[in-house]
């Protein structure tokens, strides 16, 4: 081997090498800019007024978005109350029972749901939903967003469960428990955490969520006293200042963008902190 | 087995008992099977509700749909083509940028990188997948689309403006800046499904290729892009299907005018964000159904391009997970 091609293919892997370094940087180069932008032109409007007051009217200074941030965790709660239960016993199917090609199928179709279009979603809800009550509402709100986790907390329950050594399920059926038991007292109360840290994931996933919400929470600029009347919430509040010809309204909308990913940061990284190295992917 | 191992110690539990531990199981065990199946229910039950939806629409304007150009609620003529136009190039555009530069960052974050440069960049990549569209669009209104406008599309145009494609008159929100959001939005996803592909490539693949004294980049690019090269397929088409249905963003900053246009600096308007305009704002049954057979046209189209994803990634190796 002559010493300069050596050298050439030294210099060519130190070429790659950086490149691809450029191009990671260059990825994560938006989410810099996005918080850097939010910070500045956010935290100027983010005070005690923008947690607890109503929206004000146009040309007025002021107000907050009281009843968009606390719609939103009423939203989360009644996605929750659909999505969990179903995605949970769904993922103890999947990692506990079924045969092989059964469970083939079923994750199959879970993918292909996680991949249909949030707004999708919103339209079929809207079908279910609106029409038959005649109004937009928090219900059809929270519809959309608990069938959107179904599948997403189907997965994450069933790549947990499959985490806990079988042993610990043989040692149970030995001492004469039922399968079932087993199952909820042993193999899911091992994997809770997990479970939860997959749940609070979904939720932070669905809580940015504003296509599906435009034609079935609708939103509200008073507070919501009526889970069958339309709610306000963060995402939508912010995508009807945003596209506002109102400068306060601008002011507004950077103010309860920064809310809101302060919220969703919070969720990912104390999930992070809580689960690291236990039930890290595939265990590498 | 477990019943087995039950009789033999049985004589402590009556006949009863017995029926309703195994009453019990058999009921856990529906209840399970019940939820689980639940995901089949909602694919049957989405694409009914939009064909039901939308069959005024079917019925009145047929395959015409799909070809006519027309979008004019006031005469109540509908056609679809500049959606499906504007969702193609847009998908187009942020592919031609998501892709070098997701595979690439992958390919740093997996074979490249040093390791203590891995996970800080991994965080931040999953952090920008956990980035809420509207704030994105929120970004892209008021920083991205004026920057565009003043360096990026003026010196596009003076270095490329031989191409039709980068010709006319710059206003800023255009069918470029929508695949641009696009791009941001789907680097994430194809960087961290592409990441699993190259983990699961063997290492003794990898090992073979170092015995024979290759370097780092020889390495990746000998035993590991060619041997994930499907799943890294797989990995782009993922991404394909949701750069197609993503919503909120893209209406913000692609303009929302439904025209067919050769330049990339033109407005244009999507699948999505038509859905996302027009929905609440569409008063008669005719105008409702053709919005719901726009979503049944999405639905057909990301549905056919995820099941296509799925193939590839479960065929290529063992249990890739995507989110």
């Amino acid at each position: 081997m002559a010493p300069t091609n050596h050298q050439w293919r030294k210099l060519k892997n130190l070429l790659v090498q950086s490149v691809t370094c450029a191009c990671a940087l260059l990825v994560i180069a938006p989410l810099a800019l996005v918080f850097f932008h939010l910070a500045r032109s956010g935290v100027g409007s983010v005070n005690l007024d923008f947690f607890t007051h109503l929206p004000k009217p146009v040309g007025e200074v002021g107000g907050g978005m009281a009843n968009a941030i606390v719609g939103t965790f009423v939203l989360l709660g009644v996605a929750a109350l659909i999505g969990v239960p179903v995605g949970v016993l769904g993922g103890v199917f999947l990692s506990e029972y079924g045969s092989s090609k059964l469970n083939w199928w079923i994750r199959f179709a879970a993918d292909i749901l996680n991949g249909v279009p949030s707004i999708i979603w919103g339209i079929v809800v809207y079908a279910l939903v609106v029409m038959p009550m005649k109004t937009f509402s928090a219900w059809a709100g929270g519809t959309v967003l608990g069938l959107i986790m179904i599948p997403l907390i189907m997965r994450t329950t069933e790549e947990v469960l499959l985490l806990v050594p079988n042993g610990y399920r043989e040692a149970a059926l030995a001492l004469g428990i039922t399968q079932w038991r087993m199952i909820v007292q042993i193999v899911v109360r091992t994997a809770l955490k997990g479970i939860i840290t997959g749940i609070l994931l979904a939720l932070a996933r669905v809580s940015g969520e504003t296509a599906p919400l435009l034609f079935t929470a609708f939103g509200n600029r008073f507070w919501n006293h009526n889970l069958s009347d339309p709610i306000a919430t963060l995402p939508l509040q912010i995508f009807s200042y945003a596209i506002s010809p109102y400068d306060e309204w601008h002011r507004q909308a950077w103010a309860g963008a920064l809310v809101l990913l302060l919220l969703i940061t919070a969720i990912n990284v104390s999930v992070r902190l809580l689960t690291r190295d236990r039930f890290s992917r595939h265990g590498h | 087995m477990t019943e087995s191992s039950l009789s033999v110690g049985s004589h402590a539990l009556s006949a009863k008992a017995l029926a309703e531990r195994r009453l019990g199981d058999r009921a856990f065990k529906w209840l399970t099977l019940l939820m689980a199946l639940s995901v089949f229910v909602l694919i049957v039950l989405i694409g009914i509700e939009l064909w039901l939806g939308s069959h005024l629409a079917i019925q009145k304007f047929g395959a015409r749909f799909l070809t006519s150009s027309e979008w004019d609620p006031v005469k109540e003529r509908f056609g679809a083509l500049p959606f499906i136009f504007g969702t193609l190039v847009s998908s187009g555009v942020a592919l031609f940028i998501a892709v070098p530069l997701s595979i690439a960052s992958a390919v740093f974050l997996t074979e490249l990188a040093p390791p203590w440069l891995r996970q800080p960049l991994i965080i931040f990549i999953e952090l920008l997948a956990a980035l809420p569209s509207v704030i994105l669009g929120l970004w892209g209104i008021f920083v991205m689309v004026p920057w565009l406008r003043e360096y990026l599309f003026p010196c596009l145009k003076s270095a490329l403006g031989f191409l039709p494609l980068f010709q006319g008159p710059i206003y800023g929100v255009s069918v470029l800046a929508g695949g641009i959001i696009i791009a941001i939005m789907i680097v994430p996803i194809i960087t961290s499904v592409s990441r699993e592909i190259l983990r699961s490539v063997p290492g003794l693949q990898r090992e073979a290729a170092y015995a024979l004294g290759a370097t780092r980049w020889e390495v990746t690019r000998i035993a590991v892009l060619s041997y994930a090269r499907k799943g890294l397929f797989g990995a782009v088409i993922l991404g394909l299907g949701r750069a197609l249905g993503e919503t909120m963003a893209v209406t913000m900053v692609i303009g929302n005018r439904p025209e067919i246009a050769a330049s990339l600096f033109a407005p244009g308007y999507t699948l999505a964000s038509v859905v996302a305009n027009e929905f609440t704002e569409a008063t008669t049954d005719i105008y409702l159904h053709s919005l719901f057979e726009i979503g049944l046209v999405l639905l057909g189209v990301t549905i056919g391009v995820n099941a296509l994803a799925q193939v590839l990634l479960k065929t290529f190796a063992g249990p890739i997970v995507t989110r």
